[in-house]
């Protein structure tokens, strides 16, 4: 067999093995890749997940294909011809540069397609850190007013909802600025709207990831990182602590759920109002919190104190009536 | 003419280990007990461990800060350097510098014979190498001990074997400890040992240097092993701060031991650098060098270079720990960020540093086994030069969720897929290399090739990974865990099979069995794959790593994994029957060349003589020219050698 019609052999068979691996991913396996279609950022990361599928399939095809057909053809047997030597092994020039060309136009062109959907898609869900330059319309201004304290949310209006995320070890909690700042242990979402996380810690660094939401970004202590979302579809989702932060990480997990915007806002107004005497206690709402002087991360505070102080002490909460 | 032509080129190996007592010998080659070996390493290592812990109890029981919290780390601390001070003292690595220091002169420090100077500090490459092929395989072989345990406990969901802290302990070890023994695996037992047979040298740059990275290298064994006395580390290997700040001792083993290792790591990486660049042979231009040393230089050039960061890295973290600076607390005007970028820019270089060794390897032997040319020779030493380049400058990909400045990301992403080029180039001058070729499928193939079958599979994932949005969900997840156990495990551990499988016969002088061999590779190539595809899956699905509790849909999953884990431990347990059967059991005396290979390391006598080569080779042309009639022998080694070296290589072409 000469040269040329063992090659077209080969890319034969990788042309129709990659069209129909291709095909079947597209159409069988993508649309039940994780994270789904409950925000935008999930749809697209899927989306990009896929297309990052459909790219890397026929590269691993003509891999394997070479390399059965190597095992199966060119392998010490009788019958098949000594191999060639000096001068004619030699690699062509043009084979190098194809190939350099080749993968350097893919690989480019990959870098270039995932830069365009992280920023089109305000950040994809990542963590974007204290100063997010990627944000959805309004997301950056809701967030400066919840500091001030004016954060406002309504189910008519189109605001986005801004959720401040605080990892503990070993344990979640949230707070809704827009609802007197409370503080509660569930996430809950409503729908069709952009949320912005203010991702933090108190302790070590932990992560925050809301699988369905798709949205992933590290909790540091005394660092505000700010990721976004746009809830699609109402259900229910899970958060899980995606960085090791001691014995009990495996356990750091709960759920939450995007809800209808009404059906949210009661659930709001009546956990605000659950909860009033408990966001009495609380620091005035703030990007990061820094350990108090028990020592949060386990004593980092050595000052001689054996009593430890009270809430009052720290955060100087006003005393509840008695 | 290259330094390693010192000795007078006529010197043979039998009057260069003469045998015997010989006077005025140094305390690490005289025979007997009374000298220096592992033994007394042992003794001055553990009493070193106990003045130590004695002189940190006493000096700093009364610290504020240690009476407060009754842990004393001081102790701890001074306790394992001591203990590495007096390793290092008992096996006889400092008397040179100790003595050079009170201006004497030491004595003769030619190895000593017999099988007793694989215990001491011997300065022979050779037996560096296979004190290393041993030292690996311990750290493998604990390691991997430690991963059926992890496999055990995510039988179930929520039923446990171990308790939590138990469970990260492990988890911890496991890491490290596979790290630390990947930096080496290729480096220390077949990079020592083969590129001065491979350049043509009769040693190393730095003997000295030499020894003591692998008597280092065992210390540090030795400290992260401690840690599990200590009660662990709960950190992983990646050590984040603050979680590091707040750990128990046992991370002071942590600290401590990547700085012992990293000194190993360095020390060979300089040495390596230095002989490589040095002590070629006559001949031996950049493009006649074996690919197998492309790698390794660049390997070394990558330990040389990152490794500082890491020691530098664990420095901070001890004073973090034992005198209460804040170099990664951030209330105290640290950053745990600090901890993040030193570690990762270390880290990522690190990768490669348990990549590129295995390229080297696949590069150096499919050609023999195709009886081809290497296809591309330069565009494979651009591959790995390339590879070792960038992987300098990639290392926040691992931060791309970490809220790191947000603008570069992009940046990162683009350098992280650009570094896919360079790894094209392998599997371009692979694939050429087996085209029309005519393979023989003996056991180290067998690995090379289950190399490009892996290693595809883990690079190809690692380009999802690099790209930002994906990342979103795959990053810290299974998937992650299970690209770079196909890359490290499937990419080099393999590579590290071929090797050994293909180059023992030169080393010990005994063939490995093939029955053997061929029930070990199909074992662990079909559970290495069983064991760690479905973790993409699971990945995909939603399971971080570290954790001991997963969702319950999950189980089948990880039961089959965990199933496929435990078939891939018993591989390894044929392995190393086969290991004992072949060099102990039955050993079959290996022919001079079993693999008909043209490599330089392949022309010396067998065994291999003290100085490796009675007459320094000179290099007369490219490597690899199989299959071409009346090519050139590589090396001329001068008329009438006794290995009649040069004869070998035309033989093979017939």
């Amino acid at each position: 067999m000469n040269n040329g019609s063992e090659m077209r052999r080969i890319v034969t068979a990788w042309v129709i093995v990659s069209v129909i691996g291709d095909l079947l991913w597209w159409f069988l396996v993508g649309p039940h890749v994780p994270p789904g279609n409950m925000t935008t950022s999930a749809h697209w990361n899927q989306f990009d997940f896929n297309i990052l599928a459909i790219t890397a399939l026929p590269v691993v095809f003509m891999v394997w294909i070479w390399l059965g057909y190597a095992v199966v053809k060119w392998r010490d047997k009788p019958g098949v011809p000594e191999p060639l030597g000096g001068e004619a092994a030699k690699a062509s020039r043009g084979v190098q540069v194809g190939w350099i060309t080749i993968t350097s136009t893919v690989v480019i062109a990959a870098a270039i397609y995932g830069t365009v959907a992280l920023i089109g898609d305000h950040g994809s869900g990542g963590g974007e850190g204290p100063n997010p330059v990627w944000a959805p319309p309004g997301a950056i201004a809701a967030n400066t007013a919840a500091l001030a304290g004016k954060a406002t949310w309504s189910p008519t209006g189109n605001q986005p909802l801004v959720v401040q995320v605080i990892a503990q070890q070993w344990k979640f909690t949230y707070r809704y600025p827009a609802f007197g700042g409370m503080e509660t242990d569930r996430l809950v979402l409503p729908v069709k709207t952009v949320v912005v996380f203010d991702v933090t810690s108190l302790d070590v660094i932990h992560d925050f990831w809301a699988y369905q939401l798709s949205v992933k970004a590290d909790a540091n202590p005394g660092v505000n990182n700010v990721a976004f979302a746009n809830t699609q579809q109402t259900g229910q989702f899970m958060v899980r602590c995606d960085e090791l932060c001691g014995i009990w990480h495996g356990a750091m997990y709960n759920s939450g759920r995007v809800l209808s915007k009404t059906a949210f806002m009661a659930w709001a107004t009546k956990t605000e109002a659950q909860n009033a005497q408990n966001t009495a206690f609380l620091p005035p709402f703030a990007w990061t919190y820094t350990p108090d002087a028990n020592g949060a991360s386990g004593g980092l505070y050595p000052d001689g104190n054996v009593t430890p102080y009270s809430p009052y002490d720290v955060y100087g909460a006003k005393q509840p009536a008695s | 003419m290259t330094i390693s032509a010192e000795r007078p080129t006529e010197a043979t190996a039998g009057t260069a280990t003469p045998a015997g007592p010989r006077k005025g010998s140094s305390w690490t080659n005289r025979p007997g007990w009374m000298s220096q070996h592992l033994g007394t390493a042992i003794v001055l290592g553990f009493l070193g461990y106990l003045f130590g812990h004695w002189w940190g109890n006493y000096m700093a029981s009364s610290y504020t800060y240690i009476a407060n919290n009754g842990q004393n780390g001081v102790a701890d601390f001074l306790g394992l350097l001591c203990m590495v001070i007096g390793w290092l003292l008992g096996i006889g690595a400092l008397n040179y510098p100790i003595l050079k220091l009170f201006g004497r002169e030491p004595g003769e420090e030619a190895p000593a014979p017999g099988l007793s100077r694989y215990f001491r500090y011997t300065l022979d490459h050779k037996v560096v190498g296979m004190q290393y092929v041993v030292g690996v395989l311990l750290f493998l072989f604990t390691g991997g001990l430690l991963a059926m345990a992890i496999r055990t406990e995510l039988l179930n969901p929520t039923v446990h074997i171990f308790n939590p802290g138990t469970y990260i302990e492990i988890v911890s070890e496991h890491g490290t400890i596979m790290m630390m023994m990947a930096t080496s695996i290729v480096v220390g037992p077949l990079g020592n040992y083969l590129v001065p047979l491979m350049i043509g040298s009769r040693r190393m740059a730095f003997p000295r240097i030499e020894a003591f990275s692998f008597w280092i290298f065992s210390a540090g064994y030795l400290v992260i092993f401690s840690a599990l006395f200590y009660g662990g580390f709960p950190t992983g290997w990646t050590g984040y701060a603050p979680l590091q700040n707040q750990a128990g001792p046992g991370m002071i083993s942590y600290l401590f031991g990547f700085a012992v290792i990293g000194i190993g790591m360095m020390s060979a990486g300089f040495n390596i650098l230095v002989t490589i660049v040095n002590y070629r042979a006559p001949g031996m231009t950049w493009s006649r060098v074996p690919m197998f040393v492309w790698s390794i230089l660049a390997t070394a050039s990558l330990l040389t270079l990152a490794t500082p960061v890491l020691f530098t890295a664990g420095l901070f973290g001890l004073l973090d720990h034992l005198v209460l600076t804040s170099f990664y607390v951030n209330e105290h005007g640290g950053s745990s960020y600090l901890w993040e970028n030193l570690f990762w820019f270390f880290g990522h270089p690190e990768v490669y540093i348990m990549a590129l060794p295995g390229f080297g390897i696949v590069a150096e032997i499919v050609p023999v086994f195709t009886r081809k040319p290497l296809f591309a020779y330069k565009v494979a030493a651009a591959g790995m030069m390339g590879v070792a380049l960038l992987s300098f400058f990639v290392w926040q990909h691992h931060l791309f969720q970490s809220g790191i400045n947000p603008d570069m990301r992009p940046l990162f992403m683009l350098t992280t897929e650009l570094i896919s080029i360079p790894t094209g180039f392998i599997y371009l001058v692979g694939m050429g290399s087996l085209y029309r070729g005519k393979m023989r499928l003996e056991v180290p193939m067998l690995f090379c090739l289950a190399l490009y079958f892996n290693f595809l599979i883990g690079g190809i994932t690692g380009v999802f990974l690099s790209d930002v949005p994906v990342n979103v969900t795959v990053h810290g997840s299974f998937f992650v865990l299970s690209h770079f156990h196909y890359t490290i495990m499937g990419g080099l551990v393999f590579a590290f099979m071929a090797g050994l499988y293909y180059w023992l016969p030169k080393m010990t002088g005994r063939m490995m069995n093939k029955k053997l061999g061929l029930w070990h590779f199909w074992t662990m190539f079909v559970f290495f794959n069983l064991t760690f595809f479905p973790m993409f899956i699971i990945g995909i699905l939603g399971q971080p790593r570290r954790v001991f509790e997963y969702a319950h849909n999950l189980q089948g999953l990880n039961d089959f994994s965990s199933i496929s884990a435990f078939c891939l431990g018993a591989s390894f347990l044929l392995f190393f029957w086969n290991l004992m059967y072949s060099m102990i059991i039955n050993p079959k005396k290996a022919p001079a060349n079993p693999w008909e290979s043209l490599g330089l390391e392949w022309q010396t006598a067998n065994p291999v003589p003290l100085y490796n080569f009675e007459r320094i080779p000179v290099i007369v042309t490219e490597p690899y020219r199989y299959s071409e009639p009346g090519a050139p022998a590589y090396a001329d080694f001068g008329g009438g050698s006794a290995a009649g070296a040069s004869t070998i290589g035309s033989s093979v072409q017939e």
